[in-house]
């Protein structure tokens, strides 16, 4: 059992501060790192994985400090997110080559096993030029399992993927949690995540912006109010009867036409509109959801 | 701090990303040249004292040791830093110069293939009278293409523009400068590559450059140079975003 933690730690390049103050504990299971494009999910797995020194606070596995300390890698197996690899290897004499590294007993079976694992026997003797993303994406993860670490972290680990590649390297995370091992992987599209992780930990710009299992995240997300812009045919009419139930919490004409609509229960609102503008006879010519991007749902979640 | 060891794993894969590219092919052509040349000016001057200097001096220890060195270094180390894949080196329980050392032990075995016995070959046929030519200018490039390898590989670790950053510094400080001014011969690899050649077959190639200083000086490019590309190479960056 294995345990990464992070200690009130900030990375800066120069005078741009890429992670801010952040103190999370990743612990057997999987965990997924979620959060926007840029946020600091890489600079956070580069620092959990050795590749980068903290500014301030400290990163550690197990008490040992992972920055200058390469004996950690025995522990780890690292999925980058960069694609490339050595192009004119084949798959298999990659994953040999990274057992030797490892300095295991006997390099050949514990690639085979690696391989036989991420199911990638039949190509493992083609070269890593012919592979598509996928195969990539699974070789290097064999690469990674090869030493049958107890941490395995992986950066973006699904970008690229086709459907069916993506639920097979989901099936495998979740196996490898559920062996004990601690998994994190990190993602920027909340559905990846709560598919596979146990624990989420959402990072938005460098900040740690909330932690805990997919139905406490989800309740953030969906217990937040919702914003919807009406285009009715009688704005004025609707805006003040909608005002009266309790599922709005504001309404706002607005100067160009159309009502901003600030609801409070999602639910209750989606059956009291259609009934409220019948009643009363406006006609609903438009609503749309002007919050339902990734961003809005983070910034939700940072301002909380 | 423990002993540096060499991996055989990364010198394995070093010689096959060498030769997969093609660099390999440029690093056979240099010799080929400088052998090629050798013959042709045997077969047209003869033995002779002039002939000889000028093509394992001139093209030998200025043009062709460095060259090797800098292709051969460069291929293990430049491709690999720049798509991020020697994280996967770098992520094992290995030191930090062991990865240094097998690297340099790949480029060394390419000086001693593409220089070093080339030159030995080139010596011993422009001058048939005089082995110790031949042995002079190979024991000089060995220094020299070894103090090369070591800077750069510092180069390669430290810019993404080695090659031509490398290049910049043979023409401009080892070519030119150096055949301007007097004074570069104290800051020169291949001036000092020169002098080991001077001594063993007695040439003057260079003047006044004690023998001592020249070995001490490429010593200590060469273990201070590989010592900070171990350095440097702690501190790679893993997503290539900053």
């Amino acid at each position: 059992m294995s345990e990464i933690r992070i200690d009130h730690v900030s990375r800066w390049f120069r005078n741009v501060v890429a992670v801010n103050d952040v103190t999370m504990t990743i612990g057997p299971g999987v965990t997924g790192l979620l959060g926007p494009n840029g946020a600091g999910k890489s600079t956070l797995i580069a620092l959990m994985s050795g590749f980068l020194a903290p500014s301030a606070g400290s990163v550690t596995l197990d008490g040992a400090p992972l920055w200058r300390n390469e004996r950690v890698y025995r522990q780890v197996g690292l999925v980058p997110e960069r694609e490339a690899l050595f192009e004119y290897l084949t798959g298999r004499e990659f994953v040999v080559a990274n057992a030797e590294l490892q300095g295991l007993a006997d390099p050949g079976a514990a690639a085979q096993r690696a391989i036989a694992l991420i199911e990638m026997s039949d190509a493992q003797d083609r070269e890593i030029s012919t592979y598509s993303k996928g195969m990539r994406q699974r070789i290097k993860m064999a690469s990674a399992l090869v030493h049958d670490p107890p941490v395995l972290l992986l950066d973006e680990p699904f970008n690229g993927m086709d459907p069916r590649q993506r639920i097979h390297l989901m099936e495998l995370i979740r196996t490898m949690g559920a062996e004990g091992r601690t998994v994190l992987f990190s993602s920027h599209i909340l559905e990846e995540v709560e598919q596979v992780a146990r624990q989420i930990e959402v990072v938005v710009a460098g900040r740690h912006a909330a932690s805990g299992d997919f139905g406490a995240i989800r309740r953030l997300m969906t217990d937040r109010p919702n914003r919807f812009v009406l285009r009715t045919a009688d704005d004025r009419l609707l805006a003040s009867v909608l005002l009266a139930d309790p599922s709005v919490r504001g309404a706002r004409l607005r100067a160009e036409g159309g009502i901003e609509l600030e609801a409070s229960d999602f639910g209750r609102f989606s059956q009291v509109l259609p009934r409220l503008a019948r009643e009363h006879g406006v006609r609903l010519l438009e609503v749309t959801p002007t919050d339902e991007s990734l961003e809005s749902v983070f910034s939700y979640l940072v301002s909380s | 701090m423990s002993t540096p060891a060499i991996s055989r794993t990364i010198v394995r894969l070093g010689a096959r990303s060498i030769f997969g590219r093609w660099r390999g092919a440029l690093l056979f052509a240099l010799p080929v040249v400088l052998l090629g040349l050798s013959v042709l000016a045997r077969a047209l001057v003869g033995q002779s004292d002039q002939g000889s200097r000028h093509t394992l001096y001139g093209l030998g220890l200025v043009v062709v040791v460095p060259l090797v060195a800098l292709l051969a270094t460069s291929g293990v180390l430049a491709p690999e830093i720049d798509d991020g894949s020697i994280s996967y080196l770098l992520a094992k329980p290995i030191p930090r110069s062991t990865i240094v050392l097998s690297k340099l032990v790949v480029a060394l075995g390419c000086v001693v293939a593409f220089a070093t016995l080339p030159m030995l070959l080139a010596g011993l046929v422009l001058r048939t009278d005089d082995p110790s030519v031949a042995v002079g200018f190979a024991l000089g490039s060995l220094l020299g293409g070894t103090a090369y390898c070591a800077l750069f590989a510092l180069l390669s670790v430290m810019t993404r523009h080695a090659v031509v950053v490398g290049l910049v510094y043979l023409l401009v400080w080892e070519g030119l400068l150096g055949g301007l001014l007097d004074g570069v011969r104290w800051l020169s690899v291949t001036r000092w590559s020169a002098e080991v050649a001077d001594r063993v077959a007695g040439l003057s190639l260079v003047e006044n450059l004690p023998l001592t200083y020249a070995l001490i000086a490429g010593a200590v490019v060469i273990v201070g140079s590989g010592w900070l590309t171990g350095q440097r190479l702690r501190s790679f960056n893993l997503t290539g975003d900053e």
